[in-house]
């Protein structure tokens, strides 16, 4: 049997007092794009950063294509990409050489060739040698998917990418996620209901600490779950 | 080996690319090394025995206090922009990571050395040009930085991480600091071997124990 891309067992996580994830099961298959939705606070980015390796869990274990992410961690960390809030690039590099950076500490083979490819994939080619501080939000962030991208991760971590992207740069992430269908095992948290249903092929709503509900995508009838996910929008964080 | 010192060379590098584009650090640190210098010079009635006195003193705090400038930079460029995060999700293990900043400050120390041992020859009137000398500030430095290193990346998460710097540092660092400045001291008297070997194995010692402890320890401060 397959081992699960991404599996979670008993995740307990608290900042200071306040108990943010608890006792959270999550297994994706691989080649899935798992989608999960949560209210603010509900502790999307926690599970992420978790899961990344960002943040230490106080109880549980993740594992990442069968790689323990404490006891295997650079092994696990290899296996992820991740795309956040932030867009981890250093402000007064340029943008290739902040891919030249991360895909050295990669040990990406044909690097110079590995970040024409993932530029071009979203249209970053022609803002590569500014500086990142010179550039605007939307462009920041395409770099960041870059740098995500650059040495071919089989997980992607994507934390409400939609944020701060155009229309164009929305159907280029929309393009990179429909050509990995079937092979890259997609993580997605994201507010937005439409987007996130078109891309899902499992759907969870994370409330209470816990993966409150989950169901396959294909066939799930759009209004009945915004129902769901609103009732759970109502629930205690 | 590669696995370990590639990224390790990598972190160091991006560090002094980073330092060359914003000239940040250098410009603000050789400056206050400098007036301390000069300063002191000034404070001081500069006959030989005072000057064999308190020198070694004045070259140590100004080495010391301008480290303190450049390692508090060296992380709050990390945290800009959440780049930090963006080492931890690298495939190597803390150490790595610990020993590419380390590198990255000890050079920009080195560095910074350099430019201002000429500076404190001229205004002191001391022949620094000696190899026991030079040497004893490559050592003195590894240990200082290797502390440095690690309580920077500690106070990076506090709110006043300007002030929590030093508070955690010193206390740890003035074995390293008050060796520096006897054998030195020593060195510049043309003191026996023997008097100058003792304060060796002192930082030896201390640069070994807390290269290792550091290193194991860096990473969950790292870490939420």
């Amino acid at each position: 049997m397959t081992a699960p891309a991404i599996a979670v067992t008993a995740l307990t996580k608290t900042f200071s007092v306040r108990p943010v994830l608890r006792g959270l099961d999550l297994a994706v298959v691989p080649g899935q794009r798992y989608v999960l939705f949560g209210g603010n606070g509900s502790g999307k980015t926690t599970l992420l950063k978790c899961i990344a390796g960002l943040a230490r869990p106080d109880e549980g274990a993740i594992a990442i294509a069968g790689l323990d992410t404490r006891r295997q961690g650079p092994a696990a960390r290899r296996a992820i990409g991740f795309a956040g809030h932030d867009p981890l690039l250093y402000q007064d590099l340029t943008g290739l050489e902040n891919l030249r950076f991360y895909g050295r500490m990669f040990q990406v083979d044909g690097l110079e060739d590995r970040i024409g490819a993932v530029a071009d994939q979203l249209d970053a080619s022609r803002f590569l040698n500014a500086r990142v501080r010179t550039l605007s939000h939307g462009m920041r962030k395409r770099l960041s998917l870059c740098r995500a991208l650059l040495h071919d991760p089989p997980v992607l971590l994507l934390d409400e990418p939609e944020t701060g992207l155009d229309e164009e740069a929305l159907a280029l992430l929309d393009r990179v996620l429909a050509e990995g269908a079937g092979q890259r095992t997609v993580l997605m948290a994201t507010h937005g209901l439409e987007r996130g249903l078109a891309q899902a092929d499992a759907v969870g709503i994370l409330s209470g600490g816990r993966i409150a509900y989950q169901a396959q995508a294909k066939g799930l009838d759009a209004g009945a779950f915004r129902q769901t996910y609103h009732g759970y929008l109502g629930a205690a964080p | 080996m590669r696995d370990f010192l590639l990224p390790i060379m990598t972190i160091a590098w991006k560090d002094v690319l980073l330092e060359l584009r914003t000239k940040d650090v250098v410009t603000s640190v050789l400056m206050f090394a400098l007036l301390a210098m000069v300063t002191f010079n000034f404070a001081f009635d500069p006959s030989p025995a005072v000057i064999a006195l308190v020198a070694p003193g004045i070259l140590w705090v100004a080495f010391t206090f301008a480290g303190i400038l450049g390692f508090n930079r060296s992380f709050t460029l990390e945290k800009e922009n959440g780049s930090l995060d963006g080492l931890l999700l690298c495939p190597v293990s803390r150490d790595v990571i610990y020993f590419g900043k380390l590198l990255g400050v000890f050079t920009f120390m080195l560095v910074m050395e350099a430019v201002l041992l000429p500076f404190f020859a001229v205004l002191y009137n001391l022949p620094v040009l000696d190899l026991k000398l030079l040497l004893l500030a490559a050592l003195a430095t590894l240990g200082f930085a290797g502390v440095g290193t690690l309580f920077s990346a500690m106070a990076v998460n506090t709110r006043s991480r300007e002030i929590m710097l030093p508070v955690l540092l010193l206390p740890v660092a003035s074995p390293v600091v008050i060796a520096a400045v006897e054998s030195t001291r020593a060195i510049l008297e043309g003191a026996p071997w023997g008097e100058i070997g003792r304060w060796w194995g002192l930082l030896i010692a201390f640069d070994m124990i807390f290269l290792i402890v550091s290193s194991f320890v860096f990473g969950s401060t790292l870490e939420e």
